[in-house]
């Protein structure tokens, strides 16, 4: 799905748990998420600071989209 | 000659510890055989024996990545089979993953020969067919018995050490590599016969297909997220509260376009998830876990950036085909494109 919509010339940040598959699908950037069940979540934090989680893994998919990648890119930071 | 001794690898669904809920579960071994490795005995006769069966769960697989190799990698060790087998996991994601990458590890780090299978869209055939023999199978559990029939034979080979022939001759997934053959025909002539065939519009076998690359190259990045329409899709299958066009739980038939409008933080009372193959607890109970508007609409807020897409887009992931999701996307992009949206955020579960 990923890079389908990349087709169109649009930038496409992919959040996702299992980046082997994400890579093997073509995904040119990459953003790590914590569990498959809740990528931007962790119902064994508080609500507080499971939003401030969030906003990290959020707030790097934008990063990602703003950084020029010439070949698959996993940002970690 | 002494029975082969075998190892089974199977996730918490097949080995009856239970289904998405028990998904996070660490690896456990078991004396025998449980669940498809009744299956495979059966076709073992008398040649091999399932010695033990080790049980993972998927998520717990896919999240632990390395931590659960090791610790299967050492269950495997205490156990020194002859021979490993792993699923089959037919079109499960997560499971084929796992069957794949254990073993390709064990065969790779402990040298004992490995072998699983899996349907042919199953990521886990992509990830790993260079590595091991991997045997097709259906897309799901109704082709348990056809999926034995495949695996047995070729495990046994691998076990008793005898060469393997050609992909298409024992049944497992091309692995990419080229062996050297006398033809009786030397190419030019064989090439001839390929070209009349093709003339005549007979059918005719190319000795060298031609890889597929299906890349897209990365599309130029944001200049400035502060003026920048960001739009979200998911595969996560999250909908509007009762899932109004009823997005399938798995092989989903078709996508969905919602509002945002309005909406500042989804809740249980406004969205769920519609994708089956994972624990939905989590997300139903809070959808932002896999849609983060609430985050997007403070940044929308604060200035960080321009807009938040006034809809999202939406289908499951689960075991739907990679021609539908294709076709999903291409259609979602153009729309996304035709909106006027600048950059994509999608999340997968």
């Amino acid at each position: 799905m990923v890079k389908e919509i990349e087709r169109t010339g649009l930038p496409v940040v992919h959040m996702c748990t299992v980046v082997p598959i994400s890579l093997t699908v073509g995904a040119n950037r990459i953003v790590p998420t914590v569990a498959i069940p809740y990528p931007l979540g962790n119902p064994a934090l508080e609500e507080k600071e499971e939003k401030i989680l969030r906003e990290r893994l959020v707030r790097r998919a934008l990063n990602a989209l703003t950084e020029p990648v010439d070949s698959q890119t996993v940002f970690e930071k | 000659m002494s029975k082969i001794r075998v190892l089974h690898y199977i996730n918490q669904f097949f080995g009856g510890i239970g289904g998405e809920e028990k998904a996070d579960i660490a690896p456990s071994l078991r004396e025998g055989k449980v669940g498809p490795g009744m299956a495979i005995q059966g076709a073992f006769r008398n040649e091999a024996e399932i010695v033990a069966t080790i049980i993972c769960g998927d998520s717990y697989f896919n999240e632990n990545l390395e931590k659960a190799q090791e610790e299967i990698l050492q269950m495997v060790r205490e156990i020194s089979p002859d021979l490993f087998i792993a699923g089959p996991a037919f079109n499960a994601g997560r499971y084929g993953v796992a069957c794949a990458t254990i073993a390709a590890a064990v065969k790779e780090e402990l040298g004992i020969p490995a072998i699983t299978a899996m349907y042919e869209e199953n990521p886990g055939v992509d990830l790993f067919r260079k590595q091991l023999e991997i045997v097709p199978t259906t897309n799901s559990a109704a082709g348990m018995r056809n999926a034995v029939k495949g695996l047995v034979p070729l495990a046994l080979k691998l076990a008793r050490g005898e060469e393997l022939l050609g992909p298409e001759e024992e049944g497992y997934f091309p692995k990419g590599i080229r062996v050297n053959y006398f033809a009786e025909k030397r190419g030019s002539e064989r090439a001839v016969d390929m070209l009349l065939k093709k003339i005549k519009g007979e059918e005719f076998k190319t000795e060298f297909p031609m890889p597929v690359f299906d890349r897209v190259d990365p599309a130029a990045p944001l200049t400035d997220l502060k003026s920048a329409t960001i739009a979200l899709v998911t595969s996560g299958g999250i909908v509007p509260k009762g899932n109004p066009d009823r997005i399938e739980a798995s092989n989903a038939s078709k996508y969905g376009a919602y509002s945002l409008e309005g909406f500042v933080d989804l809740t249980e009372d406004t969205h769920e998830t519609a994708h089956g193959g994972y624990d939905p607890v989590y997300a139903n109970r809070d959808a932002d876990r896999v849609l983060p508007v609430d985050v997007l609409r403070k940044m929308e807020a604060n200035g960080e950036i321009g807009k938040l897409h006034e809809m999202f887009y939406t289908t499951v992931g689960n075991g739907t085909a990679v021609a539908s999701a294709k076709a999903y996307a291409a259609d979602i992009g153009q729309k996304l494109l035709a909106a006027g949206v600048d950059a994509v955020i999608l999340t997968s579960t």
